[in-house]
């Protein structure tokens, strides 16, 4: 099967649910790197580019939910997630507004643009907001549902996407439930908690440790917030160490909402995998991921060293 | 407007002065400067111009109303009470713990506030949204929105100009509130905005000059706004801080500052004179 972006089942979601006419799309001079154009090519009378201007986006985008509009509002990451942030905190997160943040062009992955377009901190800044529910999905049927789930659901939402062409993991019957984690491999000995595009480099992961006789569960975190208490305490249960995977900086992002989780409900050891609190920089998405640690195979040997 | 209506919109703004200098002293805490210095905006806008039912403040085709200077919530709270949207009553709870009227306004929890501000900049661009939702859904409905001349400094106020002319938003109206003063001193020595009218017509508005204490003046700009197309208007209110209490008035000190009980009863003294001198006028003109 052929690699599918995140961002490009988003754009394809947009156009399949499009029409309900209660949905606007806004963008920030990017469509085309976001996928909103694939929206645009079918509902041009309902989407609107914003320019440069990402904080006014979010102000706009609402206002419009204020008048019963369910709005996507798309930008990369690292503008939606933090040049615009205070404009979400009050203008759509304080007064529980029904936009969705579509995210794209998060982590590592974006590759030559470099570290000022590579954003690594967007799960922490998104997860302090009260009222914000946070999304990171993995693959084009994940996007899909998800994106599906936040039309159906009323109130803020930022969803984190990625440019990379990824494979996938979950197939056309996969249930979507906001808030619900997702076990896609069973295992007794560790279990792999991770979300995005770490969800398939730690299924790999967790064949090379299957080689070396450790049986790795792995879980699919697609909802940072709310998280899912309870599978993440039964797996601590059942497999002792649990090692959070993400292509984020570590500091509050998915290892930061598992320990938090965890620690109020079954203290245990938690190893977090993921940028160690530093910036990206340029080069190919592979090169980037082996730069910092991510590939299947660090993922292992980290999971082996925390295993001792 | 004939001269009756006229007096009934003064006697009705002095009213909320009163209230405004009210809920502040009894906050002992709140922006009473700039809430004086558009209350005659405000009565205009609710009391002749606005499109709402108080008994239905979320009715889906009432006009909007967005106050991006929500420092001055106490001048929005008491327009509200007085036009019926909850109880006068409830003014002298502002800004307690067990109240619904925050230091800036919730549309959550206050009848009759359509957006939440308070942080300067981004309800012009909120109500860029609602303007643009009118558009798509082809209402008629109009959008109104009052800014601070301080507030202009914020880069956000210029980016929603942008997109309200980009988007020919005729049925979004806005009114800034040009008393020259912010918190920390002349807007001109703390960074300068100006000029304001023609930052605007650059960025493509349809721009009327008034005196922001005229309430006919008010109206008129009102009036021919609703005669533009394709541009969104900017009425810049010429204005005075502290409007109506000798003490207050062009006194930045009083941008944020509660009066003690010396203070308020003087200006309700102030206040009350005034009403009384209209409320004269108001009989002279019932005489003949």
């Amino acid at each position: 099967m052929g690699k599918v972006a995140t961002r490009e089942a988003y754009g394809n979601a947009l156009a399949q649910y499009g029409a309900d006419e209660r949905i606007v799309v806004l963008d920030a001079d990017l469509s085309k790197s976001t996928k909103t154009d694939t929206f645009k090519k079918v509902y041009p009378e309902r989407h609107f580019n914003m320019g440069i201007a990402e904080a006014d986006m979010m102000c706009v985008a609402a206002g419009l939910a204020t008048c019963g509009k369910i709005v996507f509002a798309s930008t990369f990451a690292i503008f939606a997630s933090e040049r615009a942030c205070e404009q979400i905190r009050n203008s759509i997160c304080y007064p529980k507004l029904n936009v969705k943040i579509c995210a794209t062009h998060a982590g590592l992955t974006v590759g030559e643009d470099g570290a000022s377009h590579q954003c690594l901190e967007d799960l922490a800044v998104m997860r302090a907001l009260p009222n914000m529910t946070v999304i990171s999905t993995c693959d084009e049927i994940e996007t899909n549902r998800a994106i599906k789930a936040a039309i159906d659901y009323n109130g803020p939402v930022y969803i984190r996407l990625g440019r990379l062409g990824v494979e996938a993991v979950h197939g056309e019957d996969f249930k979507f439930e906001i808030g619900k984690g997702v076990t896609v491999r069973d295992g007794k000995d560790v279990t792999l908690v991770a979300t995005g595009l770490m969800v398939q480099e730690s299924l790999k992961a967790a064949d090379i440790l299957a080689e070396r006789g450790i049986d790795a569960r792995v879980v699919d975190i697609h909802t940072i917030k709310p998280i899912d208490k309870d599978l993440l305490v039964k797996c601590a249960k059942e497999t002792g160490l649990i090692v959070t995977v993400e292509e984020h900086n570590i500091a509050g992002g998915l290892g930061g909402a598992v320990c938090e989780a965890l620690s109020e409900n079954y203290p245990c050891k938690v190893k977090m995998i993921g940028v160690q609190e530093k910036y990206g920089k340029s080069g190919t998405p592979a090169a980037l991921l082996e730069k910092y640690g991510l590939t299947a195979q660090q993922i292992a040997d980290k999971v082996i060293a925390a295993k001792g | 407007m004939d001269k009756l209506r006229l007096l009934e919109l003064q006697k009705q703004a002095t009213i909320i002065r009163k209230y405004i200098i009210d809920e502040v002293f009894s906050a002992n805490s709140g922006h009473p400067g700039g809430s004086l210095s558009c209350t005659d905006i405000f009565t205009t806008l609710y009391f002749e111009e606005m499109r709402v039912d108080p008994k239905n403040p979320k009715w889906a085709d009432r006009d909007r109303f967005v106050l991006s200077k929500g420092h001055c919530a106490p001048a929005l709270y008491a327009t509200l009470a007085c036009r019926g949207f909850f109880p006068e009553k409830d003014l002298y709870t502002f800004r307690r713990i067990d109240s619904y009227l925050e230091g800036h306004p919730s549309m959550n929890y206050v009848p009759g506030c359509d957006m939440s501000t308070g942080s300067l900049g981004q309800g012009i661009s909120t109500a860029v949204g609602m303007a643009l939702a009118g558009k798509i859904d082809k209402k008629d409905y109009r959008v109104y929105s009052i800014l601070g001349d301080g507030e202009l400094e914020e880069g956000l106020v210029w980016e929603a100009a942008m997109a309200a002319a980009h988007y020919k938003l005729d049925n979004l109206c806005a009114f800034v509130d040009f008393n020259g003063l912010q918190i920390d001193g002349n807007i001109t020595d703390v960074m300068n905005p100006t000029p304001i009218a023609d930052k605007f017509r650059a960025f493509g508005w349809n721009v009327i000059d008034t005196d922001g204490h005229d309430i006919e003046g008010l109206k008129a700009a009102m009036e021919l706004a609703k005669r533009c197309k394709g541009q969104p208007t900017m009425v810049v209110c010429h204005c005075h801080k502290g409007r109506g209490v000798s003490f207050m008035e062009d006194n930045y000190g009083w941008h944020g500052k509660a009066p003690n009980q010396e203070q308020r009863d003087q200006a309700i003294a102030e206040l009350d004179a005034k009403l009384a001198e209209i409320e004269a006028e108001i009989a002279k003109v019932k005489e003949a």
